[in-house]
């Protein structure tokens, strides 16, 4: 009797486990409907803000022709206050009140006599809008006031441009803006939910085959490091997919409702570095929960197993959203965005911000990328170890020492 | 001698201070069915885990056709663990395709054996459904469905007639005897002595983690003590304890049961048999499995002595 060979490589086996992972999750509604949830999250936060802040981010304010002068200067006050103002000339009055009254116009400018200025608008004035037009009054009544000794406005209006006082940092600050800092903490988020959940799935998936004793079955043709390494594989696989989707879904949202009015290039590293901070944070915590996970062997005992993990993450994850919006350059967060186990959660909020520095990026990755093999080598001890021993909960050391 | 099949040498296992198998020795050639029997504990489980891989052994090999088995010539076996295991969500078929596609088939080659199988085992109608919706005996069916969808070579069973109905224990036992016509050395544990008895070749009875008596049915029952069954109604129920080498074994509906030691002349049975009364039944007998078992597991030998190779 000579067999034919059945042969299943290293790659063929962890390709196999891991397709079943990525079949299974893929096929189940919990997590179809996660996704679609999170994705309408996203979505929506976007058209909220959108609607939030107006229909246009410009303002547009019509004059008539005989202003065309005061109203030229509008929106070069308003850019100076970090408004957009648009102007419009309208044929009269009664046409631009009647602009304002359907929404083609958010004010009317009419200017009086000894050039009072007037705004018309259909019940409040936007506060923007109030200070550029502030801002013009007052302007024009110093002009007035020069004219009247004898100056000359464009000569005064240049010196006091030109006289600022001479800032000199020591160490330039990183100019943080809010729209990063909403990225930021938005990046936080994404992150830590999906290494929380795709980790307990991990956890979750091991404890289904230990306590459905399918574990056997499988370890009677593959070696233990290989139904890890499969799993693993597979469910970081259908996180990547998850992750990539809202990601994506969020930033073409954010900058389709120009919400979002950083540069597509700054968007888009913004999702690789999210990517390349799942990827490490998911091979990092996910081996640890596949070891932790083959210590118990019913469901409900997987969160007493994986505490000790989920600490390191939930502890990132607070101080990384508390501390970092308002204080970025945070000293203490510098120093634990650099330290493997919080690096996954800290890190990515910190890059989304912007203004870190190059060495301390690649620093982070490559003392996380150190610690995953250490760590699959322990975790993959303890799944040997422990996958089969069913019943009472393995103790962690015995599970390390046993051979 | 022929070729070798499913050997084990002298394996050992030790959890702590407890030893699990000592020296555990025995062979199963091809196209032989092999009945492992013993109580709860003995060891038959780890015996067949350490045979899989499942489980190292601290000494002792295990090999087949001669070498040292490996994780390739695993492929090769069908296994049933006695802790039955399947994805409890997934879909018989698909379950069944992935199980032999991880014993090394391709895709096209494992949905044709699964459909053959289903077929044969008669759960095709339930291929589609989740295995926790199947009720227990088509659970059954369905794990030994996946002890043989790769085709083994070699078949090791732990427990696979328990909590099976009679028509299912026909198919499996049907199942065991052509798988082994084709030449496949096969091993299953059983508790079901009588079935044993039926069907298997050869036998090894374990005690403590120790092969206690091993070899054919018949030659194992020709080694235990010669069994008399006597019916003699008249007779007072202590006849039989004034005869010089017999030792009385427990009545069968009313009929004696008695065991002769070596050398007793059952002439002389008969004579004090007739000297109550009436005798209406005489008959020599062998011990039956299951009486051989309950000699074998319960005789304090320390060093369990190997009856036959």
């Amino acid at each position: 009797m000579n067999p034919t060979e059945l042969t299943l490589g290293n790659a063929a086996a962890v390709r196999l486990i891991a397709g079943r992972e990525i079949t299974v999750r893929l096929r189940s509604k919990a997590f179809r409907v996660l996704t679609i949830v999170m994705v309408v999250i996203v979505v929506g936060l976007c058209i909220a803000l959108k609607l939030l802040h107006g229909t246009s981010s410009a303002t547009k304010v019509g004059y008539l022709a005989a202003d065309r002068g005061i109203a030229s200067a509008l929106p070069v006050v308003g850019n100076s206050i970090g408004d957009t103002i648009d102007t419009v000339q309208v044929t009269d009055e009664a046409t631009g009140k009647q602009q304002v009254t359907n929404g083609d116009l958010d004010a009317l400018l009419l200017v009086g006599p000894n050039q009072k200025l007037g705004v018309v608008v259909k019940k409040n004035i936007d506060q923007n809008l109030l200070h550029a037009v502030n801002v013009l009054a007052g302007q024009i009544a110093f002009d007035e006031q020069i004219i009247a000794l004898h100056g000359d406005p464009a000569k005064v209006r240049a010196a006091t441009l030109a006289a600022t006082a001479n800032v000199q940092p020591l160490q330039p600050p990183y100019p943080y803006q809010a729209q990063q800092l909403i990225l930021g903490v938005v990046a936080g988020v994404l992150i830590y939910v999906s290494l929380l959940m795709n980790g307990q799935i991990v956890a979750q998936g091991v404890v289904e085959e230990k306590s459905s004793r399918v574990v056997e079955l499988l370890l009677a043709t593959i070696r233990p490091w290989q139904l890890m390494a499969g799993k693993v594989a597979g469910i970081g696989i259908v996180g990547l997919i998850q992750m990539l989707v809202i990601g994506v879904a969020g930033v073409v949202a954010g900058l389709a409702t120009k919400v979002l009015t950083i540069s597509v290039s700054a968007a888009v590293g913004t999702v690789i570095w999210l990517v390349v901070w799942y990827l490490l944070g998911f091979f990092m915590y996910a081996v640890v929960f596949a070891g932790l996970g083959a210590l118990v062997s019913r469901q409900e005992d997987i969160a007493g197993a994986t505490t000790p993990a989920l600490m390191f993450l939930i502890i990132g994850y607070i101080l990384g959203v508390s501390i970092l919006p308002s204080d970025p350059s945070n000293h203490l967060m510098e120093v634990l965005s650099m330290i493997p186990m919080f690096a996954p959660t800290v890190m990515p909020i910190r890059l989304a911000m912007g203004g870190v520095p190059g060495w301390e990026a690649a620093l982070a990755v490559v003392v996380v990328m150190g610690l995953i093999p250490v760590l699959i080598w322990l975790a993959a001890r303890i799944y040997r170890n422990a996958v089969l021993r069913t019943g009472a909960r393995v103790k962690l050391r015995q599970a390390l020492r046993a051979a | 001698m022929t070729t070798p099949g499913l050997e084990i040498d002298r394996v050992s296992k030790r959890y702590g201070n407890v030893v699990a198998l000592q020296d555990m020795t025995f062979e199963v050639r091809p196209g032989e069915l092999f009945g492992f029997v013993g109580s709860n504990g003995a060891g038959k489980t780890t015996t067949m885990r350490i045979a899989l891989g499942v489980l190292a052994a601290d000494a002792g090999e295990v090999r087949w056709a001669g070498k040292p088995i490996t994780l390739e010539t695993r492929r090769h076996i069908g296994y049933m663990p006695e802790e039955r295991g399947l994805y409890p969500r997934m879909k018989v078929a698909e379950q069944l395709v992935y199980l032999a596609r991880l014993h090394g088939l391709s895709a096209p080659a494992a949905r044709r054996s699964v459909d053959s199988w289903l077929e044969r085992l008669g759960v095709a109608a339930r291929r589609d459904d989740e295995v926790m919706k199947l009720s227990l005996g088509n659970q059954q069916r369905v794990q030994l469905a996946a002890a043989l969808v790769s085709d083994p070579r070699i078949l090791v069973l732990d427990e696979p007639f328990s909590g099976l109905d009679p028509v299912a224990v026909d198919v499996m036992s049907q199942v065991l005897l052509e798988k082994c016509a084709q030449g496949v050395p096969a091993v299953f544990s059983s508790h079901q002595l009588d079935l044993v008895e039926r069907l298997c070749d050869r036998v090894g009875i374990v005690r403590a983690g120790q092969m206690v008596a091993l070899g054919a049915i018949d030659e194992l029952r020709a080694g235990g003590a010669e069994q008399l069954v006597v019916d003699a109604p008249a007779a007072p129920p202590d006849w039989a304890y004034q005869v010089p080498g017999v030792t009385v074994r427990g009545t069968e509906g009313g009929r004696l049961v008695l065991e002769l030691a070596p050398g007793t002349d059952d002439q002389a049975v008969l004579h004090a048999a007739l000297a109550t009364g009436p005798v209406r039944e005489f008959a020599r007998r062998r011990p039956s499995l299951t009486e051989l078992f309950r000699n074998v597991v319960t005789e304090h030998t320390e060093n369990g002595k190997v009856v036959a190779a």
